[in-house]
């Protein structure tokens, strides 16, 4: 305890080993104190080696980029789904952004992997550019559809496998919904999931009979 | 794992798998074993996104699960599997060379895709071929199939472990996941696949046929293939090892450890020190047939070998005319200690490299003789065992005189310890390989508009080709990207192929130090 204090104050550059035993001799001046950190691109003293040029090495290199590129196009290469801003914007068409929903476009041999990991996989799309005209009269009986289900879905008490396989089919059915959705939208400036057909409103007050209906 | 080797493993998943699978997969890195409910919940993403990551890391043999009691399976990520991701291209080249273009295919295949069955990759294969191929000719089913069955005999290509058939069904629920087992005599087994077929057009050509009966229809393989990656690297550090004998003597020295090291290339597991003894007649049949030197000259140089001071090559009795064995892990060592000596030459001159190799000579040596033993002025020698220090390329070992340990009555030795400098600048290769990949995603995201641009300009230029437009009309769209874009383009391109081939380089310094590092610590 005595001697801390002692040490730094009696003789400046005292350390605790004999410094000569290092190589440092009497009188000798030391290198100046470092004051900040290092920089950070110091300058090199000598040039590194150049990189092995040639065929192979071409090869390999021309290789590793497509290899990149090859595996962004992979149904592995799992894209975060753009969060949904507040104002459909117009480039939001053109963006590259993932699958809202849970579904793997690959298949995997499920009985290589624990049971808890199997995903619905997703059965190819057919192309959805078609013209619109075609699109509207099915719609509407989709909708109807999308609306008995639901009301399905709530009276039922449903198993966790039912509830799987309607959410499957509610999930098409949202598929499908979104892309018509899309191409309406180019046609009417209202967004459609705020259209209310009306069919709702007879069907929510049959439960409780006590009100009135008016 | 050190933080250097998350970074790296985070960048390659990001790059190659997208963000989700890159933060379930730092995030089993970092924690060690977890089970699904326990990951989504730690790192927010939703369950079903969780999933499909798994799917895709399990599928590539990233992540390895085990069922624990109570049925709760948890998930491991082999930090070591994704670092090998860098190392794809140089397994296909390497194929490419052994096996030549259908090989290379089946192994890139593989590689893409983490595991496959045998029929998909044939037919995968073979569509690639015909694609390639001039109009009218199609890939043969069969010659893929032949190929793969040469890849499987040599070990490049194994199977992977499946689920085991009982023989009686059990009637209980089944296991919450499969215990894959796989035995090692059938690692290497090919199913017998009659796909007869060509190209493309496979099915039509099974009904055009007449006279093929339905049986023969073509029998698709269940069980999943993947690239044996082990095997790779034994072919490597083989190749290493011939370079090395070849730089030291000469050709035919090389083609005589080449002959060895191909015989004994079943035979010898890759973790073993040495090699199979071989007797000197043996070698003499089994030398390549272009070859013809005398049986005296052979002896000649297997003796030259045996006595070579850097023993890659013992001799270990004398019977059948001697019998020779590659000493592989003394191999490694020396192949290790040379890419340290080359790195101190490479970074601090000439004149450390010699300080370097003496301290490594004399293994444990003062200061003042370095100086002696060096011949190089006192100042000068001080300034450079001190930055060899500093950079842990060395180390100080005490020997006290006395029990007090006192600092003015102890021998100071410097030494090189090499596993731990060589794990010192392993660690320093994953930071810089980190560095280039970091560098090269920025440099393209600075440029991002300017290559969007030119793809499109591209595109736009490719489709007038194909409906046929005049020159004028090419000339002028080409001239929308003005020429100091161009110019700007040329550097980015420059930059980002020297930036990728740093990265293959530092990869072929990193496999030589982890294989040094492996085989030492199972020989501890």
């Amino acid at each position: 305890m005595a001697s801390r204090g002692g040490g730094r104050g009696r003789g400046r550059g005292q350390l605790t080993f004999n410094v000569e035993a290092v190589g440092i001799g009497k009188g000798d001046a030391l290198p100046p104190p470092t004051l900040q950190p290092s920089p950070l691109f110091p300058p090199l003293e000598f040039r590194p080696v150049p990189l092995p040029s040639g065929e192979e090495g071409e090869y390999v290199l021309a290789l590793k980029q497509e290899l990149r590129g090859a595996m962004r196009q992979l149904p592995y290469f799992i894209r975060p789904a753009v969060p949904k801003r507040d104002v459909e914007r117009y480039s939001d068409k053109y963006q590259m952004s993932g699958p809202i929903d849970n579904a793997i476009d690959w298949n995997p041999d499920w009985r290589r992997l624990p049971r808890e990991l199997k995903i619905r996989v997703r059965k190819l799309q057919k192309e959805r550019i078609t013209i619109l005209l075609p699109k509207r009269p099915p719609k509407t009986t989709e909708d109807k559809e999308e609306t008995i289900q639901k009301l399905e879905k709530e009276e039922e008490v449903t198993s966790e496998e039912d509830e799987e396989k309607e959410e499957e089919e509610e999930k098409e059915e949202e598929e499908e919904e979104e892309y018509d959705e899309e191409e309406h939208e180019e046609e009417t400036d209202y967004i459609m999931s705020y259209f209310d057909n009306g069919e709702d409103f007879g069907g929510d007050s049959d439960d409780n009979m006590d009100e009135a209906i008016y | 794992m050190t933080q250097a080797e998350i970074k790296l493993c985070s960048l390659l998943l990001q790059e190659h798998f997208g963000e989700i699978v890159e933060k379930i997969g730092v995030h089993l890195i970092r924690t060690g074993s977890q089970p699904l409910r326990v990951i989504a919940h730690d790192t927010g993403t939703s369950l079903d996104q969780v999933k499909k990551a798994l799917c895709v890391l399990v599928q590539h043999n990233l992540v390895s699960y085990q069922v624990h009691k109570r049925g709760v399976v948890e998930y491991e990520a082999q930090c070591s599997r994704v670092l090998r991701m860098l190392r794809y291209p140089r397994y296909i080249y390497t194929t490419k060379t052994l096996y030549s273009d259908t090989g290379e295919l089946i192994v890139e295949e593989l590689l893409l895709n983490g595991k496959l069955t045998m029929s998909a990759v044939v037919k995968k294969v073979a569509d690639r071929l015909t694609e390639t191929m001039e109009d009218g000719k199609t890939m043969d089913y069969a010659e893929v199939s032949n190929t793969f069955v040469r890849l499987a005999d040599t070990h490049f290509v194994q199977r992977c472990p499946s689920v085991p058939t009982t023989e009686n069904s059990d009637p209980g629920p089944p296991p919450p996941a499969p215990t894959l087992v796989i035995n090692e005599k059938d690692m290497y087994l090919v199913p017998k696949l009659s796909l007869i077929g060509k190209g493309k057009r496979r099915r039509s050509s099974d009904e055009d046929a007449a006279g093929e009966p339905k049986a023969k229809r073509p029998k698709y393989t269940t069980d999943n293939k993947e690239a044996n990656l082990d095997r790779f690297h034994q072919h490597f550090r083989d190749q290493a090892i011939v370079s090395a004998v070849a730089n030291r003597m000469d050709q035919t020295s090389s083609e005589i450890v080449r002959t060895m090291l191909r015989m004994s290339e079943i035979t010898t597991s890759s973790s073993a020190p040495f090699t199979q003894p071989l007797s000197s007649n043996e070698i003499f049949r089994s030398l390549p047939v272009g070859y013809n030197i005398s049986k005296q000259v052979l002896d000649q140089y297997l003796t030259l070998l045996a006595d070579d001071p850097l023993e890659f090559v013992g001799k270990s009795g004398d019977s059948g005319g001697g019998m020779y064995v590659i000493n592989l892990h003394k191999a490694l060592a020396s192949l290790a200690t040379a890419t340290l000596e080359s790195v101190v030459q490479e970074r601090f001159g000439s004149r450390c490299a010699r300080i370097f190799r003496l301290v490594l000579q004399k293994k444990h040596i003062e200061q003042k003789q370095v100086e002696d033993f060096a011949m190089i002025p006192a100042k000068e020698a001080k300034d450079m065992l001190y930055k060899m220090l500093s950079e842990n390329f060395m180390s100080l070992q005490e020997i006290p005189k006395t029990p007090d340990h006192a600092p003015s009555r102890t021998f100071y030795l410097y030494t090189v310890n090499i596993l731990s400098a060589a794990r010192m600048l392993l660690h320093r290769c994953y930071k810089s390989i980190a560095n280039l990949i970091e560098r090269r995603q920025f440099e393209t995201k600075e440029n991002k508009r300017l290559l969007e641009k030119s793809q499109r300009v591209e595109a736009i230029i490719a489709s007038m080709q194909a409906t046929g437009a005049e020159e004028a009309q090419l000339q002028e769209i080409e001239e929308m990207i003005t020429a100091p874009e161009r110019q700007q383009l040329e550097t980015l391109k420059r930059n980002v192929n020297k930036l990728d081939a740093s990265e293959i380089q530092v990869d072929e310094t990193i496999f030589l130090l982890e294989s040094y590092i492996e085989c030492t610590m199972k020989r501890q």
